[in-house]
């Protein structure tokens, strides 16, 4: 029999159960109890994708898709049923269009390098978002520094949300790539991408999506949304740290030039021609990250198993209760409060630099992120150097919550 | 008091604290505001130590052959380290400063909570402290 409480959707994770399913988070930092809270730089991993990365090396460690034997033959299964898992997390058409990367990073720059260098042309425009990290700003300059073309900016609102009438202004026929987060690493922010993409396309551009954020809490159907391209890190995805993937839209995919050169990504070598593997395998030079794909298919079962929209829920309920909580605490200014958001909580206390708050919080074994978060012109938009980040996972509870607003407290009552 | 005393005079008074973090880094935190304001005109690009993470004034002048520090920084943590250098250096000769081996980090457990990026702050800052005291010893071999 179902008791009440359990037939709402946030109750029906068992947290404490989860929470014995990753083995870093008992433990004690500074003489007391972790509260992870650094989830948006990255999530911690269950035993299911820890064991996965030692049964690898214990039980078929081979190099992939050219061996004969038995070794090579299970770990090129094993590393190409990730790629099946991927191809099911976002909804792509086919597994030709997931590509592995070594995360949202290296999937940016492949595609600013190898599409935006050959259909970029001098004049073009590029859009990005005040939103965006470092990672989705840089590899675009690249590309407009080399070929001439001009790099338009979303502006975001005081709340932190990006503002949809300066970017239909922005819309030109000139516009070529459009390039967003689904949602923002520093203030949590979900952006209408499917409205994004679709004034995109309008002008005919392509709309390349960075899900870092994403991967994790929302849901991510590349075909409803029909952006061009997409990626995502596995590190933030509750997997090992140094692989990811890109989606691409088979076609564009298939016009691009390769990234990298060498093994892997060839038909053939002559000293004269060169002729390139199918996809994915064109853009996957030299060996992978076996090891780390391997076990991050496991990370997106746990996701999946759990449930999305139950840890959404739950996440989300984590996040009402610390912003209503913080909020009330003398001093704090939230930084951040679109209606819609993942749950990243940024803030700022007056008087109190983001710096010592984070090393007071340690003290007393809490790990926040303090910083610009690598989102240097946001921080400018909002006249600040950088803020305190907490951001929640499916394994973090209301207790720990109240241990972070303990610990903000006597940081504020110190100082003031 | 001779710069080993003063470094022994800190380990003695950390060793309170219990190796209690939250009580250390109050303690630090303490240290700092005690520090004489700096002068905001003091506050130029020119005396910011390069390679701090958190941003650090430092200037020094000398009197009757002493040199004495005047610093201030962004964040309260490492505006309570750098007090504890001044603490030591205030009032000592250019030859002393630069004569000087601090071992107090080590022995109040110093690397446990600032980290490696601070710490490359701390030693810049010390080396900035061991530079002034060059540039001061050089002035005085000149005027003898």
């Amino acid at each position: 029999m179902t008791s009440p409480a359990s037939s709402t959707l946030s109750t029906a994770l068992d947290v404490e159960k989860i929470r014995k399913e990753f083995p870093i988070l008992h433990q004690t930092v500074n003489g007391r109890d972790l509260v992870y809270f650094d989830n948006a730089a990255t999530s911690q991993k269950p035993l299911v994708v820890i064991n996965a990365l030692a049964e690898y090396y214990k039980g078929y460690n081979a190099n992939i898709h050219r061996g004969i034997h038995t070794l090579a033959e299970k770990a090129t299964k094993a590393f190409e049923q990730t790629r099946l898992t991927a191809k099911e997390y976002i909804n792509a058409r086919s597994e030709q269009e997931i590509v592995f990367t070594r995360g949202v990073t290296e999937s940016i720059n492949l595609v600013a390098s190898s599409y935006g260098r050959t259909f970029i042309k001098e004049g073009d425009e590029i859009i990005v978002s005040e939103l965006e990290h470092h990672s989705n700003i840089v590899p675009w300059q690249f590309v407009v520094e080399e070929k001439n073309a001009v790099l338009k900016v979303i502006p975001v609102t005081d709340r932190g949300e990006l503002d949809l009438d300066a970017y239909r202004k922005l819309l030109s026929s000139k516009t070529k790539i459009v390039s967003v987060n689904h949602a923002s690493n520093s203030l949590g922010t979900v952006n209408p991408i499917k409205e994004i993409i679709r004034l995109a396309h309008a002008v005919g551009a392509v709309v390349f999506i960075d899900g870092a954020q994403a991967g994790a809490h929302l849901d991510i159907d590349v075909q409803d949304l029909d952006c061009d391209f997409y990626t995502v890190s596995a590190h933030k995805m509750y997997g090992p740290t140094g692989a990811g993937f890109l989606y691409g839209k088979k076609e564009l995919l298939e016009k691009m030039p390769p990234y990298q050169g060498g093994g892997e990504m060839i038909k053939e070598v002559t000293f004269k021609k060169t002729t390139y593997n199918d996809l994915p395998h064109k853009f996957e030079a030299g060996t992978p990250n076996i090891a780390d794909v391997v076990a991050f298919r496991y990370a997106m079962d746990f996701i999946t198993e759990t449930g999305r929209a139950a840890m959404a829920a739950h996440e989300h309920d984590l996040l009402q209760y610390a912003t209503e909580r913080v909020s009330r605490l003398k001093g704090v200014n939230l930084v951040g409060t679109a209606p819609e958001k993942v749950s990243v909580l940024s803030f700022t206390v007056d008087g109190i630099h983001p710096f010592d708050i984070g090393q007071m919080l340690d003290a007393r074994g809490i790990a926040v992120r303090t910083g610009h978060h690598c989102t240097q012109p946001l921080m400018d938009r909002y006249g600040i150097e950088g803020t305190v980040r907490a951001s929640f996972a499916v394994y973090n509870t209301k207790k720990e919550i109240d241990q972070l607003v303990e610990g903000l407290e006597r940081v504020i009552n110190f100082m003031k | 008091m001779d710069i080993n005393d003063i470094q022994e005079e800190i380990i003695s008074e950390f060793s309170l604290l219990d190796s209690d973090m939250e009580m250390t880094v109050f303690y630090i935190m303490e240290l700092g505001q005690k520090l004489p304001v700096m002068d905001d005109a003091l506050k130029t690009e020119e005396n910011v130590v390069k390679g701090c993470q958190s941003k650090v004034w430092l200037t020094a002048n000398l009197d009757d052959d002493k040199i004495y520090f005047s610093a201030d920084s962004n964040t309260a943590i490492t505006k309570g380290l750098v007090s504890l250098l001044i603490r030591i250096f205030n009032g000592q000769s250019p030859e002393a400063i630069l004569n000087a081996n601090l071992h107090f980090m080590q022995k109040i457990g110093m690397e446990r909570f600032i980290g490696t990026q601070r710490s490359n702050g701390f030693a810049a800052m010390i080396k900035q402290m061991k530079l002034y005291a060059l540039a001061f010893k050089t002035k005085l071999e000149v005027k003898s």
